[in-house]
């Protein structure tokens, strides 16, 4: 018999997870990545991973209540059974992890310690110090290295993955990848591939992501034919603080433990912050939403920041979307929970988190779009374990896991549920991938013709070449600033149909440009100049799904608002017309449900993307008004559930 | 005129190839940092004399002390580029920064070097825990004492600082270096981890284990992430007495 083989493009969370479960399945896979994998970006995240837990479980918490809080989160805009298979993991996750050896933090009897992130009510967060991310994929390198040295895994660092190889049925057959040292191109047969290629923050230049999350794995497979989903929904995270380089976060931790964002009550208030009295403070967050308080999910307080600062002038820096995130008043062991991100912040601000607020900006953070992937609902409503169709690509073959896919957060994540998706993609995949092998068993990329890999190589070879050896006057660098600017000015918190058509515009003039970049460095060992301007032109084609996605998309849905189409929340002085207003406001949302409820799909065409809509299956948890307690908003809640109770067949 | 940042950097261009420097000058901005002032590099494309060059070669990935990439030798000293702030830079060491590879691992090619064996010594101490299998078991229980001790160890990025520090670590006696004595300390420290201890030791006592450490303590001076390493290395070191007695007396 021949053997199968797997490939794992990416070695994050959701590559190492792939990667350790096929191993342990009995199947061989070979591991390419940009980096070394331990320095993925994964290593980033800082504030922790989800799970029900037998604390939160003893105040009322559940599998299902997670998968609650994660499509409302979501704004309703995934398919829930996917989701309610995660949440339903996400215990069995952190005690792998647990074991695995994850340092995570106890409690004096030895259990482990949890935090509370955005977006829910319960402490459901495990987490290591302030470097959960890191200490999960340490783990997982360590028992990926482990596999390598029993032989079941070969690694390929430093390579790049340049596009899948499809047979003339149009099945993945295997990859092109490129030596980043020696420069050398050659194709990777394989019977299943899987993509685990992170997220796309570069396309807005500056975010809080790795140098490497540049979305050029995703944009290759999406010009081979993959179908690229919800590209328009993008995270920004309400704090970071904004570099030359790239913008760093500061973890929603900070918020977890007990941090409070304010800004001071009159506006150009120049005062030292801690001489400015509680009473002259505007906790603005904690105003607005009593129940979650500081912890809204980010695209709200996100959107808030950006209220407060335009809309009443209150940024603490003139021009900027910058307001203060005040941890002094946390006792020492708190402190010692977040110490990463202090460190961080102390590092960059040269100031001590500890006795002095921070100033904070919004900055990109992740792409809740990505792959479009298949899954196989179960009859209880979650997935049917070990079913080929899962996680697959619209490439039959080729699968796409972790935040390269599109599968779980819909229009907005909640914090501390990426880490999640990532292990529980890349654990849930490989039963299935499993399976696919089996019933493959027939054709194995071994008996394939030599041929069909070597064109596809020998395409990517003359590509590379014709780049190196291209003068042109344009400088890709530059026009890298060029995307990040107009993609951050016009398709980040506050979308209009006029700034983002400007968008479009500029970007048509980038393609042009594009076709005249000239490369500074001809040279056939590391060469990384040809590398990043090749990078550059999948930016482009990513940044037309998303803005693209944007302009079509006329609604407000989670971390997508578009001003102009927001429903106007309902206005009265009396309950009458008041409750008037809000029965208005909610046939507005559920006509704005009817039509937009629905999943973006982009697909590649010479002349652009071409893009159409996919239903979302709410069958388990319908949508609902997202108000999160907000002051002011009961009278919608209200008269919903009675909608809902009217429309709903009467019982018996 | 306008403020500038000078920059000298040590290049090369193939791993057999002869080093030399480049100079480049990039305008002043207030925060900037190593990594940013090697992305001006690249988009400005030539020296401080004007001539056009291939852009400087360097590895970053977080760009915020994470990833471990980014290690190089700036103005002498091993260190993360991103968080090489300039105006600390400047403050401290005068007008010029010099950028130069790390020396105790081979150039590829002008700042980036291949960090390999680092990775090779993680499995030659068998740093992982070597767990049953990927199912749903029960976890241990860890006391919180134990967890605060073990956590700093498994903040290790594999940066390389310790060992560009290190004057044991050099061809002759291949020194695997103050990070894999901690990793495996770390994972002995383990209750499941442990079962693999004996391996461990074997390890650490063979050629190029802790034998050549010579007590210099450069390597943790220089840790960014201050891992007590010659703590680590003192354990291990009675560790491995204890290991060798009661090998020799089970003979
Ligand atoms: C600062 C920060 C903090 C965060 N904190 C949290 C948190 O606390 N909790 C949470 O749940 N989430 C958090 N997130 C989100 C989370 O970290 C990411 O979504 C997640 O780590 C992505 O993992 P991944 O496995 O999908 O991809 P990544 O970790 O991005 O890995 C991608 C892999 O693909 C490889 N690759 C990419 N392109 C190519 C190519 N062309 N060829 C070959 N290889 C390629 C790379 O080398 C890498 O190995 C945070 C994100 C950021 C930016
Ligand atoms: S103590 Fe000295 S000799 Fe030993 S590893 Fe550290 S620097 Fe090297
Ligand atoms: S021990 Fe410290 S200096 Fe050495 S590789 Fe690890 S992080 Fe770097
Ligand atoms: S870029 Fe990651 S440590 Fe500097």
């Amino acid at each position: 018999m021949v053997e199968q083989r797997v490939i794992i493009v990416g070695g994050g969370l959701a590559g190492l997870s792939a990667a350790m479960k096929l191993a342990e399945l009995g199947r061989p896979v070979d591991l390419i990545s940009l980096v070394p994998v331990k320095r993925s970006h994964s290593v980033c995240a800082q504030g922790g991973i989800n799970a029900v837990n037998a604390i939160t479980r003893q105040e009322g918490d559940t599998e299902y209540r997670h998968f609650d809080d994660t499509v409302y989160g979501g704004d309703f805009l995934q398919n829930q059974p996917p989701v309610k298979e995660m949440c339903e993991w996400g215990p069995r996750i952190v005690d792998l992890m647990d074991r695995l050896g994850v340092m995570f933090n106890r409690t004096p009897e030895g259990f482990r310690d949890q935090r509370r992130f955005g977006g829910t009510l319960f402490r459901r967060t495990a987490f290591a110090g302030a470097t959960t991310g890191q200490q999960l994929l340490y783990t997982l390198d360590e028992q990926v290295r482990r596999w390598e040295v029993m032989g079941r895994v070969r690694k390929f660092e430093g390579w790049e993955f340049l596009g899948p190889v499809l047979d003339h049925e149009g099945i993945c057959r295997g990859v092109v990848a490129q030596h980043l040292t020696s420069m050398e191109v050659r194709a990777f047969p394989a019977d299943a591939v899987v993509l685990a290629t992170g997220g796309c923050g570069l396309i807005f230049g500056k975010s809080t992501m790795s140098m490497m999350c540049t979305g050029a794995a995703a944009a290759r497979a999406f010009r081979a034919g993959a179908r690229y989903a919800n590209g328009e929904f993008v995270q920004v995270h309400p704090t970071a603080i904004p570099g030359a380089d790239k913008h760093r976060l500061m973890s929603e931790s900070a918020r977890g433990e007990g941090g409070r964002v304010w800004v001071p009550a009159r506006p150009g208030d120049t005062r030292d912050p801690l001489a400015i009295p509680p009473s002259e403070r505007r906790y603005f967050l904690e105003e607005k939403y009593p129940k979650y308080g500081n912890l809204v999910p980010r695209d709200i307080a996100t959107r808030e920041i950006f209220n407060i600062c335009v809309n009443e002038g209150l940024s603490v820096q003139r021009g900027e979307y910058c307001v203060y995130l005040d941890l002094t008043e946390l006792p020492p062991e708190r402190h010692r929970k977040l110490e990463g991100i202090l460190e961080i912040y102390q590092k960059f601000r040269g100031v001590d988190p500890r006795t002095v607020p921070m100033k904070i900006f919004p900055a990109v953070h992740y792409s809740m779009g990505g792959l479009w992937v298949d899954y196989e609902r179960s009859a209880s409503g979650g997935l049917a374990a070990g079913s080929p169709r899962n996680q697959m690509t619209s490439i039959p073959g080729l699968y796409a896991i972790g935040e390269a896919d599109y599968q779980y957060h819909g229009a907005n994540r909640l914090g501390a549920n990426s880490l999640l998706s990532c292990i529980f993609s890349g654990l849930f995949c490989a039963p299935g991938i499993d399976c696919y092998l089996a019933e493959a068993l027939k054709r194995s990329a071994t008996d394939l013709s030599a041929r069909l890999f070597e064109s596809a190589a020998a395409e990517h070879r003359e590509q590379f070449r014709l780049m190196a050896g291209r003068f042109g006057t344009e400088n890709p660098y530059t026009l890298h600033r060029e995307l990040g600017q107009t993609m951050t000015r016009n398709v980040t918190v506050v979308r209009t149909n006029a700034g983002i058509r400007e968008t479009l515009e500029k970007l048509d003039e980038l393609e042009d440009r594009y076709r005249r970049v000239g490369s500074t460095d001809g040279g056939g060992w590391a060469n990384q100049n040809v590398v990043f301007a090749r990078s550059v032109g999948d930016m482009l084609t990513l940044a037309r799904v998303i803005a693209e996605g944007a302009l079509r998309r006329d609604e407000c849905r989670g971390a997508h608002y578009k001003p102009e189409f927001a429903i106007p929340p309902p206005r009265g002085d009396d309950p009458v017309t008041l409750r008037a207003e809000a029965l208005r406001w909610c046939q507005a949302f559920r006509r704005q449900n009817e039509r937009w409820l629905k999943t973006t799909i982009a697909t590649f065409t010479p002349d652009g993307p071409a893009f159409s809509y996919e239903p979302v299956d709410t069958s388990l948890i319908p949508p609902r008004p997202r108000t999160y307690g907000m002051v002011g908003a009961e009278i919608v809640e209200d008269v919903w559930k009675q909608m809902q109770a009217e429309a709903a067949p009467a019982p018996g | 005129m306008e403020r500038t940042v000078t920059l000298q950097i040590r290049r090369q261009d193939r791993p057999d190839g002869p080093s030399y420097w480049h100079r480049f000058e990039i305008p002043y901005q207030p925060q900037l940092n190593v990594i940013s002032c090697l992305q001006a590099i690249a988009e400005l494309g030539r020296t401080a004399d004007g001539e056009r060059v291939p852009p400087v070669a360097w590895e970053c990935g977080c760009l915020e002390e994470v990833c471990g990439s980014c290690t190089m030798v700036i103005n002498g000293r091993v260190r993360q580029a991103c968080t090489a702030l300039v105006d600390d830079l400047l403050a401290a060491d005068g007008e010029v920064i010099r950028l130069e590879p790390m020396t105790k691992f081979p150039v590829v090619r002008d700042l980036v070097v291949d960090r390999g064996r680092m990775f090779e010594a993680l499995k030659r101490v068998r740093a992982w825990v070597p767990v049953d299998g990927y199912y749903d078991l029960p976890t241990p229980r860890i006391e919180q004492a134990a967890q605060q001790e073990s956590y700093p160890l498994t903040r290790c990025m594999t940066c390389g600082c310790c060992l560009e520090a290190c004057p044991q670590v050099n061809e002759h006696t291949g020194f695997i270096g103050a990070a894999a004595i901690s990793q495996a300390m770390l994972f002995n420290q383990h209750p499941v981890g442990r079962t693999e201890a004996e391996a461990r030791y074997r390890a650490l006592m063979a050629k190029g284990g802790i034998g050549e450490c010579g007590n210099a303590q450069n390597c943790v001076k220089v840790c960014p992430k201050n891992i007590p390493l010659t703590d680590s290395i003192a354990r291990a070191g009675r560790a491995l007495t204890f290991y060798a007695i009661k090998h020799y007396l089970d003979k």
